[in-house]
Parts: C-alpha cells; sequence; structure tokens
C-alpha cells in the first residue's frame, strides 16, 4: 500500500463516484489527537491475507460510523468530518501474528445519550461480519465523563446496598439453590431457608429458572420470601433471595418484579440475555423502588471467551455499570469457570473504582473517569469452595459476594452446615487478615485452625480441600505471562 | 439466640487483644472508631445509641479500649459494637462493623405474619425480649 491509500483524499476528488479505500476517505489519522470528549474504542483485528492493517482499522472505524462501502454525495450535505470517527493508532498485537490492536475515536454527537441500544448499535452494529476482516474483538472502551453523565447507573450502589442490608467490612455470601431445574416451590424455599440460616446472606435463583411446569413463579416468590424471612428472624440479620424475574415481555418482567416488591423482597435478579433496553427498564423500575439488581451475565460466554472475536466481559462490564445493574457475576479465577486472575481483577476494578488508571496486565487500556457513578457490587460464583478462601479474599478484597452453590448444598452434614463452614471460614480469614497475617500463604493453616472449633469447616475442608480447577485459561493479558491458581 | 449481625458473630466472642488488633486494622487505614450500644438487635434497627461521636481524633487502640471499657461499665448488659467510618469520596460509609459486647442472656426475635391476601403474606419482626 502505498503513502497515497494511507491518506485522506480532500475536495473534489474526494466525492468522485466510485469505491476509494477507507483511509482515503479520512477514517484514518495517524497524527489525530483524541479529545476529552470523545468515545474511545479499541479493537483487535486480524485482517484478512493481502489486507494492510491500517486500512483494515480504517475499514473499522468507517463501518462503526458513517461509512458506506462506497462514496456517496450525501456526504457534502453534512459536517461529515465529524461524524467519521478515526483510527488513529494501530499496534501489533505483541507475540499473536496477525492480529493488530486498532483505536478509534468517536465523536460525542454520534451518540444518543442514556442509551446503550445506540451505543452499541454503532460500536459492534455492522463490523464484525466485515468480510475483509478475518475476525474482531472489541477489547476496551473509554466513555467521556459528559457521556457517563447521561447515565443513570446502578439503582442502588455497592455502598448502599451495604447501608441498606447493614452488613459492613467482608465480602457478602450467597449460594445458588440447587438442584437448579426441578425443585417445586415448597422444596426449593426450604433449600433457602436452610442456607440463609446456616449464615449466608443471599440465596438465588439460577439464570434458567423463571416459571416452568415444575414451579410456577408466585409459588416460589411466596415460599422464598416466607424462608427469608424466617431466616432474618433466626439470626437477626437481614437476608435476601435474588428472585429472578426474566419473562418473555417486559409486562410479565413487571408483573413479577411488583410480586417481589410486595412481599417485601429487598432484590430481584435480571439474566444478560434479557438485553440492553430492558436491562436499562428494570434498573429504573428498581430505582423508583428501592430494589438492588442483581445481573446474572448468561450467554456472554458465547461473545466475551475467544482472544480473537468477540466483545470482551470488562467492555461487557463497563456497560452494564452505564446502563445501570447492582451485581454482577465477573468470575472466581479459582472456581470451574473461565478466568484468569488478573483479566478478572480488571472486571472487578471496572465495577468498583471511581476512576480505573490504564493497566494492561489487567486488560484496562483506558483511562476511565466514572464521574461518581455508583459501584456494581461483583460476584463470584462458579465452582468455589470454603477451602479456597483466603485465594477469594486475596484476590477480591472485601466488596464483593462470594457464591458457594455446590460447595453449600453440597455439604455432607447439610446445608446449613455447608452454609456455617462458609461463613466460619470467611470471617476467620477476614479476622487474620486484619490483624496482619499474611492469608496468602497462611490460608490453609488459618482455616484448618478454624475447623478444629467448627466441624461443619473441617468436613468441607475434608470433602473439598483438594479440589481445584487448574485448566489454562482463554482469555489472557497479552502483556504478562499468566500463571494459573493452585492451591 | 445468637444474633449474627456484624462482621465476626460466627467467631468465639473476640477477646480484648483480639477487638485491639481490630481497632489498629481500622486506625491504619485512617477509618474513626465510633462505640454503640442497645437493647434493642431488631435486623432494621439502624440507630444504636452512640458512646459520644465517632473518635475522629483518635490514632491509638489503647484510647478506644478505654472508652469500650467505660461503656461496658454502664451499658455491660445490652450489645455493644464497633463501627469504622471513612470520609473517602466514593465510600463515605461504615466499612466495618463488629459486636463486642451482648447481654448474658440475648433475646429471641419473632417472625410474624399477617395475612394479606390469597397466601400473600406481609412479614414483620418483634424481638421478644
Amino acid at each position: 500500500m502505498t503513502i497515497d491509500a494511507k491518506t485522506e483524499i480532500k475536495g473534489k476528488e474526494r466525492y468522485k463516484a466510485g469505491v476509494l479505500k477507507y483511509a482515503q476517505m479520512g477514517y484514518w489519522d495517524g497524527d489525530y489527537e483524541p479529545k476529552d470528549t470523545d468515545v474511545l474504542a479499541l479493537f483487535r483485528i486480524t485482517p484478512q491475507e493481502g489486507v494492510d492493517p491500517i486500512e483494515a482499522a480504517a475499514a473499522v472505524a468507517g463501518e462503526s460510523s458513517t461509512a458506506t462501502w462506497t462514496v456517496v454525495w450525501t456526504d457534502r450535505l453534512t459536517a461529515c468530518d465529524s461524524y467519521r470517527a478515526k483510527a488513529y493508532r494501530v499496534d501489533p498485537v505483541p507475540g499473536q501474528e496477525g492480529q493488530y490492536f486498532a483505536y478509534v475515536a468517536y465523536d460525542l454527537i454520534l451518540f444518543e445519550e442514556g442509551s446503550i441500544a445506540n451505543l452499541t448499535a454503532s460500536i459492534i452494529g455492522n463490523v464484525f461480519s466485515f468480510k475483509p476482516l478475518k475476525a474482531a474483538r472489541l477489547e476496551d472502551m473509554r466513555f467521556p465523563v459528559a457521556y457517563v453523565k447521561t447515565f443513570r447507573g446502578p439503582p442502588t450502589g455497592l455502598v448502599v446496598e451495604r447501608e441498606r442490608l447493614d452488613k459492613f467490612g467482608k465480602p457478602l455470601l450467597g449460594a445458588t439453590t440447587k438442584p437448579k431445574l426441578g425443585l417445586s416451590g415448597k422444596n426449593y424455599g426450604r433449600v433457602v431457608y436452610e442456607g440463609l440460616k446456616g449464615g449466608l446472606d443471599f440465596m438465588k435463583d439460577d439464570e434458567n429458572i423463571n416459571s416452568q411446569p415444575f414451579m410456577h413463579w408466585r409459588d416460589r416468590f411466596l415460599y422464598c420470601m416466607e424462608a427469608v424471612n424466617k431466616a432474618s428472624a433466626e439470626t437477626g440479620e437481614i437476608k435476601g433471595h435474588y428472585l429472578n424475574i426474566t419473562a418473555g415481555t417486559m409486562e410479565e418482567m413487571y408483573r413479577r418484579a411488583e410480586f417481589a416488591k410486595e412481599l417485601g423482597s429487598v432484590i430481584v435478579m435480571v439474566d444478560l440475555i434479557v438485553g440492553w433496553t430492558a436491562i436499562q427498564s428494570i434498573s429504573e423500575w428498581c430505582r423508583q423502588n428501592d430494589m438492588i439488581l442483581h445481573m446474572h451475565r448468561a450467554g456472554h460466554g458465547t461473545y466475551t471467551r475467544q482472544k480473537n472475536h468477540g466483545i470482551s466481559f470488562r467492555v461487557i462490564a463497563k456497560w452494564l455499570r452505564l446502563a445501570g445493574v447492582d451485581h454482577l457475576h465477573c468470575g472466581t479465577a479459582v472456581g470451574k469457570l473461565e478466568g484468569d486472575p488478573l483479566t478478572v481483577q480488571g472486571y472487578y476494578n471496572v465495577c468498583r473504582e471511581t476512576r480505573n488508571g490504564i493497566d494492561l496486565p489487567r486488560g484496562l487500556f483506558f483511562e476511565q473517569d466514572w464521574a461518581d457513578l455508583k459501584k456494581v457490587m461483583p460476584v463470584a460464583s462458579g465452582g468455589i469452595h470454603a477451602g479456597q478462601m483466603h485465594q477469594l479474599l486475596d484476590l477480591f478484597g472485601d466488596d464483593v459476594v462470594l457464591q458457594f452453590g455446590g460447595g453449600t448444598i453440597g455439604h455432607p452434614m447439610g446445608i446449613q452446615a455447608g452454609a456455617t463452614a462458609n461463613r466460619v471460614a470467611l470471617e476467620a480469614m477476614v479476622l487474620a487478615r486484619n490483624e496482619g497475617r499474611d492469608i496468602a500463604n497462611e490460608g490453609p493453616e488459618i482455616l484448618r485452625q478454624a475447623a478444629r472449633w467448627c466441624k461443619p469447616l473441617e468436613a468441607a475442608l475434608d470433602t473439598w480441600g483438594n479440589i481445584t480447577f487448574n485448566y489454562t485459561s482463554t482469555d489472557t493479558s497479552d502483556f504478562v505471562p499468566t500463571p494459573s491458581l493452585a492451591m | 439466640m445468637r444474633i449474627t449481625q456484624g462482621c465476626f458473630s460466627f467467631l468465639p466472642d473476640l477477646t480484648d487483644e483480639q477487638i485491639s488488633a481490630q481497632i489498629e486494622y481500622c486506625l491504619s487505614r485512617e477509618w474513626a472508631i465510633g462505640i454503640e450500644f442497645t437493647d434493642d438487635p431488631h435486623p432494621r434497627n439502624t440507630y444504636w445509641e452512640m458512646w459520644g461521636n465517632p473518635m475522629f481524633d483518635l490514632k491509638d487502640a489503647k484510647g478506644v479500649m478505654m472508652e469500650l471499657d467505660e461503656c461496658r461499665k454502664l451499658h455491660g448488659g445490652k450489645y455493644i459494637r464497633i463501627n469504622a467510618f471513612d470520609d473517602m469520596r466514593g465510600f463515605e460509609t461504615v466499612m466495618m462493623s463488629f459486636i463486642v459486647n451482648r447481654p448474658a442472656e440475648e433475646p429471641r426475635i419473632d417472625m410474624v405474619r399477617t395475612d394479606v391476601r390469597s397466601r400473600s403474606q406481609s412479614y414483620s419482626w418483634r424481638v421478644a425480649g
């Protein structure tokens, strides 16, 4: 490709009918300095053989803003230069031949305020199917403060959630009711009661518990709230059950949300697969009704896991913080599901920090000022157990919900004992950490000490103490070697 | 019944040495310590009585322990908790809270059901005393 192919053509020549390179149409500008008010996106692109990476980046900028495949004279009726996204930097991905990081800047005028649907229709609308690219992945985004301020963010936020629950200074504990399908409402509520009475703060519906033939949603809600309130009376603590209100229509979701409110639930839940507009709508409802909104990221693995194509979960987390959820499943690093520890910490930082700095090992490519938007409480769920408590606390700190589903309900001495084992393990670990002990190394010993006076913890450690899920992660940073976590 | 509010209620009651270590931890993070007491452990009883204002200028755990001793002398038959407040922007809330004193016999909390309609119940809690 000659220099000319990468240089914007201006004036009359630019609008002659025909096909130009995207770079020639003005979608590449290597000298462009992004404005503070620009939306920035970083794509990982894999151009087809023979396609110049700069032209490919320009094509991404073009197809995610104003361009079509050919020149159109109607551009000249508009201040078209400001509508053209600008690819302004292209770097080879370290150690990944044929892949490039393409940075693209978008003027703020391209986006409707407060609409994730509009944002995503632009940024991921067309480009991922574009033929000259073998693959593309949206790695990260930066939103200017002016744009962040058009979103209302989490309806509750983690600070207010803690105040409502009156729980401070340690992670919250939860568990997903198992088996996730087949229990009747009455049996299901039993599991909820046992878990909460045993010491958990929350129990949870799973992503695919809605209103199937074995359990109507109203039955589930009624039995679960009986369980929640009874467990609160037995312990003196505020407790909750994430009532999954995901349904086929918004009308039905609102109906279920209203019933949850009537019964005094502190929290409702939806799945990511309900879609961005539904999420923003239910967030609005939660804000109006003092309700914590739990988000299960069901389905995300279809597009977040593979490094060469799709969307990084850190971008999904950013969109969800803007859209407004209070809880978000962000991975465990040590459990059964995909997640490299540093990459997962990057998601947690997106949820919890007031400002993200650039942090390449954790996958954060941009500085992001959240402009006092409330913080999201991350949730660690999936194949974790009491024996990993030191690792979980060390990796994620206090502001997280640790969810032990199998690790509670599968306890050999019963569900209450399972819950108690987790609660004792957690409190012993927090106490030890605050006393200045090195929990990452002394963790197993601290747990064994507590197990001496707590039989349920002893049984949990004997059952699961050696269970680890040491598989190589798929989605890792390109900037550091990534060790897996063993006990 | 044992009320399990606060950070460490599932552990054996903390010794003064353990309490002091937790206070050191809070002070090292520049949190201000407040002491509060109540005889009403209702889950929604947010406002326990304050044993004075949070001790914003106290940097020594010994000072807090002396205050706690004084509080215990007068309110040893009640619940006493230690709260730690952070003034950092983005938090500005309680960062830690744990019970350091309990009545010899803790009250029971009853769940009260009120019929709403059909099977729906309105739930409330009552401290039985």
